[in-house]
């Protein structure tokens, strides 16, 4: 179903919609290949996205294939999440500089020109929905996230080709982008290469309004259709979200989270390829002149100084560990942000050196859940 | 109207739900008695023959060392003092000291022990009762061992 | 105007030596504007300029004066800082974050039970003053039962005094007696039991050592205090203050966001499910 301002556009006019976002004033960033993977970087053109090449992911492996062809977005999603454009892997806070029983502290600017993100997956969307939500959604924000937030671009595309890993479908987030766009595309090849131009917002109409397009016909909404369905019906893996944070929340002292721990080597590889963990460290830095500065770094909750008091870690055990990091993203999410954790993007099952799988470990608890199965011993 | 054994008894924490009869059992080995402060109550290594209900006032169990008197715990009202009784060489092992004014039911144990061999279903009771209270005693006692103002802790404070 | 991340410079005006290794901060901003208002209970995290930064909770009288107090025992590197600071030097100190006791929102009437650990008094002292003052207004009566390792690690004795002094009932026990001591020996437990007051609607407030909570509210549920209205002060892991950090979780709770302040009966099981595995 064609809405009002919908539009198809081709190659060329979606190089036109990136160079009028530059001409606007947007840092235009996107997916891009480089070591052997999906990353992003600044794209200046089509030519610049990841064409022809398509990734293979499955627990514990990711691939990427090039396989010629049209297609710019034949690939699911790649380890790097967008959440480092808005909070990075490491900044610093503030400054301050000591001198002669004076402190002043100032803090490093944090503003930057408005990004345009071409090429976010739904599930990011939605994961980047998540972090707004935690980061500037709460009473106190998060002003340097805030910062480099404001005025972002969303210019996203529809997944047509989702991983064995992926469950986006099970999370409500896609494989269509539902909200939180300027402009969503999805992109057709049968027969001739083009896009399908969503529009979300007055900013992306004027946008799309400034770039060679055509009115979207029949033949288009069927493709697109046929795309999506395909999406759905390619889904790897499933996740049964019904009543999971009580269902969870229920089975803390579960058998399951110490057979899961025997596998897990608490790297925290899963934490660092989530689009919506959000821990981090600080970190106090002096250098001789008797300046000192603060940095905030990304911090796993699979580190053993993460629950850190004085008299020691609140979760010695790996065990106690997978547990946080599972049930704070299915389960006491919801009782702190009033949603999910989890957008299904499957990057912590693609990214786990023994493949655990978090929909396996759901399904498992869900099986051996005592409310349901009754009392075993 | 003055205190009486029995109506002492009926209102320590120590005969609380106890059987009909026991009041009366109890009673019959003990009598009132009352100490200043600074009285002791019981002596280290003398033979441990009684068992004080504390009825007014705290008690010190308190250990003699060369920088002086230590007190190891406070007993107070509705808690008993004089535990060596029931256990060999039943002999004090801790000096008792009124600390305030204090007013007990000194209960004869010899006595005690032998009304309660003739009434074994208040017998049965009294240990129970007995036990639950060495219980309290001992995980008091473990929390103390733990030190806990000892431990670090970084809350904020 | 600078971020929630960001510390403001405050000097350090007053340092009090307390008992064992606790030192006392007196501190104001260095900028002219005074500093803001807070609620008994509630927090600040406090930078040694060059070391680090560390939740701390607020033990001045609340709103009094321009002055903010803070008791800080010497057990880690910040700490530590802190604790040899001498007057004059500057710190850095961003907050007040957390939700407080909530005692303004006691109603006339119920008996409130403060029972503290060490230096648990610390969060507990101003709200404490308060109570003092809400008894003598005949609003409700305080009984104040402070623990202590030894007699001469009672802290705040100037003010458990002045609150004696004042008519509510304060009673300190120690762990381990010595020479001259004649007041209670033993666990804050023990005292619980001979307390005058009221548990139907009483309020219960306690801070220590998260094993003495968890006795405390046990015995407090006991004497027939209901689990809701006993509030436990939690010591988790409080780096940003905001709840942005996810260090302090406890199951749903962001406890530098949700608490530290919260009803015993919705964390009980939680804490034992989290601690020590």
């Amino acid at each position: 179903m064609a809405s009002d301002g919908d539009a198809v556009i081709d190659r060329h006019g979606f190089d036109a919609l990136i160079a009028e976002l530059r001409r606007r004033g947007f840092r235009t960033r996107g997916p891009v290949v480089r070591d052997q993977a999906i990353l992003h970087d600044e794209v200046s053109s089509t030519g610049d996205l990841p064409g022809g090449w398509r990734d293979q992911q499955a627990p514990g492996r990711y691939r990427l294939e090039q396989v010629g062809g049209p297609e710019l977005f034949g690939w699911a999603v790649g380890p790097a999440s967008w959440k480092s454009e808005f909070f990075p892997p490491e900044e610093v806070v503030w400054r301050a500089s000591v001198d002669d029983g004076q402190v002043t502290v100032t803090e490093p600017d944090g503003t930057t020109e408005p990004v345009a993100l071409i090429g976010i997956r739904p599930c990011e969307l939605s994961a980047l929905d998540v972090l707004d939500r935690v980061l500037q959604g709460g009473r106190v924000v998060d002003d340097r996230y805030a910062a480099r937030r404001a005025g972002t671009f969303v210019l996203a595309v529809d997944c047509g080709a989702p991983a064995s890993t992926c469950f986006c479908s099970s999370m409500g987030t896609g494989p269509a982008a539902g909200s939180g766009y300027d402009l969503a595309l999805t992109e057709l090849t049968d027969g001739r290469h083009r896009f399908h131009v969503r529009v979300g917002s007055p900013a992306g109409a004027e946008v799309l309004a400034s770039v060679p397009r055509e009115p979207v016909g029949d033949g288009d909404v069927a493709e697109r259709r046929g795309v999506l369905e395909g999406a759905r019906a390619g889904m790897g893996r499933v996740l049964d979200t019904d009543g999971l944070p009580g269902l969870l929340d229920g089975n803390i002292d579960h058998p399951r989270w110490d057979e899961v721990a025997e596998r897990c080597l608490s790297c925290g590889n899963c934490t660092l390829v989530c689009p919506t963990c959000f821990c981090s460290d600080v970190d106090d830095v002096t250098d001789l002149s008797g300046s000192v500065e603060r940095r905030r770094r990304w911090a796993s909750c699979f580190d053993i100084e993460h629950s850190f008091l004085h008299s020691g870690p609140v979760r010695a055990s790996t065990s106690s560990r997978y547990r946080q990091w599972l049930t704070h993203k299915l389960s006491t999410w919801w009782d702190q942000f009033d949603g999910s954790g989890c957008v299904g993007c499957g990057r912590c099952i693609t990214w786990c050196p023994v493949g655990i799988d978090l929909t396996e470990e759901v399904a498992a608890i869900r099986a051996g859940d005592r409310e349901t199965v009754g009392d075993a011993s | 109207m003055s205190d009486t054994v029995e109506r002492v008894l009926a209102a320590h924490r120590f005969l609380d739900g106890m059987p009909e009869g026991t009041v009366e059992l109890i009673a019959g080995c003990a009598q009132l008695d009352s100490f200043e402060p600074g009285q002791r109550l019981l002596a280290e290594g003398e033979p441990a023959g009684t068992l004080f209900l504390v009825h007014h006032g705290r008690v010190g169990i308190e250990v003699h060392q060369s920088e002086g008197i230590i007190t190891i715990e406070t007993v107070g009202p509705g808690q008993i003092v004089g535990l060596s009784w029931a256990s060999p060489p039943f002999r004090w092992q801790f000096d008792a000291r009124a600390l305030e004014p204090v007013s007990v039911v000194a209960v004869d144990v010899d006595r005690l022990r032998t009304e309660l061999r003739r009434r074994p279903d208040i017998g049965v009771v009294v240990l129970e009762r007995l036990a639950s209270l060495l219980v309290d005693r001992l995980q008091e006692t473990r929390l103390r061992v733990l030190d806990l103002h000892a431990l670090g802790d970084d809350r904020p404070r | 105007m600078h971020g929630p991340l960001t510390p403001e410079p405050y000097r350090v005006v007053g340092r009090r030596e307390e008992v064992g290794d606790v030192v006392t901060l007196s501190l104001e901003p260095c900028t002219d504007g005074a500093s803001g208002t807070y609620a008994h209970g509630q927090f600040n995290m406090l930078t040694a300029f060059g070391v680090g930064e560390v939740a701390l909770s607020i033990a001045g009288s609340a709103g009094t004066s321009g002055l903010i107090e803070h008791s800080v025992r010497d057990v880690g590197a910040v700490t530590h800082a802190l604790c040899t600071v001498p007057a004059g030097a500057v710190v850095g100190l961003r907050g007040p974050f957390g939700n407080g006791w909530g005692i303004e929102r006691l109603p006339d009437g119920p008996d409130v039970v403060v029972v503290a650990g060490g230096i648990g008094l610390a969060p507990l002292r101003s709200a404490v003053g308060d109570l003092v003052v809400r008894e003598r207004e005949g609003r409700g009566r305080v009984f104040v039962v402070a623990g202590a390792r030894s007699p001469d690690q009672v802290l705040y004795g100037d003010d458990l005094d002045a609150w004696r002094l004042s008519g509510s009932d304060v009673v300190v026990t120690v762990d381990v007696g010595t020479p001259g001591w004649e007041g209670p020996v033993g666990v804050v437990t023990t005292v619980l039991p001979d307390l005058a007051f009221e548990p139907g609607g009483a309020w219960a407030l306690t801070c220590g050592p998260e094993i003495m909570m968890r006795f405390v509210a046990r015995a407090l549920v006991e004497c027939g205090v209901e689990p809701a209205r006993i509030l436990v002060s939690l010591e988790r892991n409080m780096q940003c203050g905001i709840g942005i950090c996810g260090h302090c979780q406890l199951g749903p709770l962001l406890v530098c966001r949700d608490g530290p302040v919260v009803p015993y009966g919705g964390v009980a099981d939680r804490l034992l499910v989290e601690r020590g595995r």
